[in-house]
């Protein structure tokens, strides 16, 4: 058998490959950005399948659901927070016959290395009543995304894989199998499943809801959800979801008996497993990576004497990454001695824009530009000039959610502050930031927007964005505003004077302004001359 | 045998790569590898570092437990302390004298090296100035994964075919460079 060293998001691309796939989607965010990007590179090297930047998630789910529509099998990736803006055509592709199986990558980051939250992303998979799969290593990540594609043809179901920063980004070698070909083109066969009118959304949703027991029969049959009895000792089960796995299995030799075992990976969860090994034990512990999302049910599912252990009940910590060391404690074990600091301290080196770039000569104009304000207000976003929150910057106050730095810089002028400038990078605000930027032209609100075009996803290694950077300026003016009041300057410290001027000017008129600032990331930049010096 | 290495740095500084070298080395020879990389924000001039994991058994985790890792292996002063807490007090530490320095509040290098020299089993090398001895200061990173093929449960031969591969396209030079890098740490005390 064939095998390969690969990232844990890159052995899910290839499961994808595997099992037949003719699109894939995605807008990059991390962890899981490495998915598309390979299955990029492939489709360059193999010409196909096809394989697709978008401008957000829910475009990119959107094209998944037409590829599933016409027969094909397609894979959509995104970070857990991606699935919050790809929730409404989520939602709704659970109602719908999904005709070419579809499976939904979503990669959580616990711990937030990268993000601005934690959230579970199996509570989307179970608000939308699907099958989810979890894997715990490169070759789970691998054999499961092939399994999901068959998953979801067979309930009709979009079925999600959801992977965790820990894995996505780790690499071992996988073990491949033969690939198969790809699925006929043709329509779903009753179209009347896939137009949610009311009266066909009834019998879709009841249609759903009775595929549930058959969802929950394969649960407890499944090799993904595997128990292990020990008869002999009883004190104490253990149920482990995804990573905690390998973290409990790191200790088990420091136990001095095993415990009954139940690990799980499918869901929805088995419960009659779950009720077997609780008959089997006194109490039981549950490690989890992410919220305590099987914990909270079992305390339904299990009779009311029996004791449950793990993050609700405060013995497990509740936020975070779990590991090795932080569940050594409620397994009873000693934590282990490491080497001791000598003292010196040790200082932090937090991330920080990188040297030249663009974004920091931006900001520095407009500091300039607000410097004569006694007070003034900065929304922003996602993107690396989030980092310019941290000093020497400190020059931006908010970050919520792609896009939201222009909504809520209309909210905060529409409640009577001023100045207001909302600043957004050219990949997010094309991501989500077009269509707030209608509503304040709608009203021509009294606020700023600052554009910083990088011509780039830099934090994400440096993605196209999804339209040219000479095209921004043509979208800004498509929406209706006043061209005196549209301007594209260049992002470089000798212009910083001129700039400050022009944004002061702009940030003066009583209506809304947009400023593109324009200077490639200087990341890109240096990929650029080595490629065009190769050629 | 098991054999943990945390490999340390600064976003940048080519701690990804040297960490692909060992772990295929390792696979090259038969082992199981687990490599944890960091992606993402931590990227940009941040503290980063990876968690490489070699076995002839299976490995669970990514990550190395508390007082696990055989090897520190930095590229950076600093950075080498920022993660002593995984390094088994019989372990070995290793690291570059040259120091990034992007933050303001850098504690003073003398002292700094000083308590690193006096830990049990710390090597400190000028990673740099081998590197320009080899013919580029940009192959500081190889003189590091010589000085750690010292340590490595891998022949070094191995990592140097790995070498060779990794940087053949970039033409004979670079590679000799990076080879000489590699054996002048490998000798380095
Ligand atoms: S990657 Fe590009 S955009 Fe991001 S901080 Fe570096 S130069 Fe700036």
């Amino acid at each position: 058998m064939p095998e390969m060293v690969l990232l844990g998001d890159e052995a899910v691309a290839m499961g994808a490959l595997h099992a037949g796939i003719s699109a894939a989607y995605a807008y990059p965010g991390t962890p899981s950005t490495e998915i598309t990007e390979f299955l990029i590179q492939n489709s360059k090297k193999n010409n196909g399948p096809t394989a697709h930047w978008c401008a957000n998630e829910k475009t990119a789910y959107e094209a998944a659901l037409g590829v599933s529509f016409a027969g094909r099998r397609s894979i959509v990736s995104m970070k857990h927070v991606g699935l919050n803006v790809a929730a409404d055509p989520f939602m709704n592709s659970a109602i719908v016959s999904i005709h070419g199986g579809l499976v939904l990558v979503v990669a959580d980051d616990p711990g937030m290395h990268s993000s601005q939250n934690e959230q579970d992303s199996r509570y989307f998979a179970d608000f939308a009543r699907i099958v989810c799969l979890e894997p715990t290593n490169q070759q789970e990540a691998y054999e499961m995304t092939r399994e999901a594609f068959s998953i979801s043809e067979k309930f009709q179901i979009p079925v999600m894989i959801r992977l965790v920063t820990r894995l996505a980004h780790s690499r071992a070698v996988v073990q491949l199998s033969d690939a198969q070909p790809e699925n006929k083109l043709g329509k779903a066969p009753e179209p009347n499943s896939w137009i949610l009118l009311p009266s066909n959304a009834r019998n879709q949703w009841h249609g759903l809801l009775n595929t549930q027991k058959e969802m929950q029969d394969l649960s407890e049959k499944s090799p993904f959800n595997p128990l292990k009895l020990n008869p002999g000792f009883k004190e104490f089960g253990v149920i482990t979801t995804g990573l905690a796995k390998n973290y409990y299995l790191e200790n088990l030799p420091d136990l001095a008996e095993q415990p009954s075992h139940l690990h799980i990976s499918y869901y929805p969860f088995p419960a009659e497993k779950i009720r077997e090994l609780a008959t089997n034990v006194d109490k039981i512990l549950i490690l989890e990576e992410g919220y305590p999302f099987v914990e909270r049910f079992l305390r339904g599912i299990l009779p009311g004497g029996m004791e449950i252990i793990g993050k609700e009940s405060g013995d497990v910590p509740p936020e975070g990454e779990l590991n090795p060391d932080n569940i050594r404690p409620v397994l009873g074990l000693p934590s282990h001695r490491g080497s001791k600091q000598p003292d010196i301290q040790i200082s932090n080196r937090p991330p920080q824009l990188c040297a030249g770039c663009p974004h920091a000569d931006s900001f520095n104009a407009l500091k300039m530009a607000l410097a004569g304000y006694e007070k003034s207000m900065v929304t922003s976003d996602i993107g690396c000039y989030t980092l310019a929150a941290l000093p020497p910057y400190s020059a931006i106050e908010t970050t919520v959610n792609m896009g939201a730095s222009i909504g809520m810089a209309k909210g905060a002028s529409d409640a009577g502050y001023f100045p207001v400038v909302a600043v957004i990078g050219d990949s997010t605000f094309l991501h989500s930031g077009v269509n707030p930027l209608i509503d304040a032209v709608a009203y021509n609100t009294n606020m700023t927007l600052l554009i910083l075009d990088n011509e780039t996803t830099g934090m994400t290694g440096g993605q196209p964005t999804i339209l040219p950077s000479s095209r921004l300026e043509q979208v800004v003016l498509g929406i209706g505003i006043n061209p005196e009041h549209v301007h594209l300057i260049n992002a470089h410290r000798k212009f910083d004077e001129e700039n400050s001027k022009i944004l002061k000017t702009e940030i003066e008129y009583k209506g809304i302004s947009v400023i593109i600032a324009v200077r490639e990331c200087v990341e890109t930049a240096k990929r650029h001359k080595r490629k065009g010096g190769q050629a | 045998m098991k054999y943990d290495v945390i490999l340390s740095g600064v976003g940048g500084q080519g701690v990804l790569s040297v960490s692909a070298i060992i772990a295929s080395g390792a696979m090259a020879e038969g082992l199981n590898v687990k490599q944890s990389e960091v992606h993402g924000m931590s990227q940009r001039g941040g503290a980063v570092y990876t968690n490489l994991r070699l076995s002839d058994k299976t490995i669970y985790s990514d990550l190395i437990p508390v007082g696990g890792a055989s090897l520190i292996l930095s590229m950076e002063p600093l950075e080498c302390l920022r993660y002593l807490d995984y390094l088994n007090p019989e372990g070995q530490l290793l690291t570059s004298s040259n120091p990034e320095l992007n933050i303001d509040d850098y504690p003073d290098l003398g002292t700094l090296l000083g308590k690193i020299r006096s830990l049990r089993h710390a090597q400190v090398i000028d990673a740099r100035k081998l590197a320009l001895e080899a013919g580029s200061g940009r192959a500081a990173n190889m003189v590091l994964a010589g000085a750690a093929s010292k340590y490595l449960p891998l022949n070094a031969e191995t990592m140097e075919d790995y070498i060779r591969k990794i940087f053949q396209h970039k033409g004979d030079k670079i590679v000799e460079i990076n080879l000489k890098a590699f054996h002048l740490g490998r000798r380095s005390q």
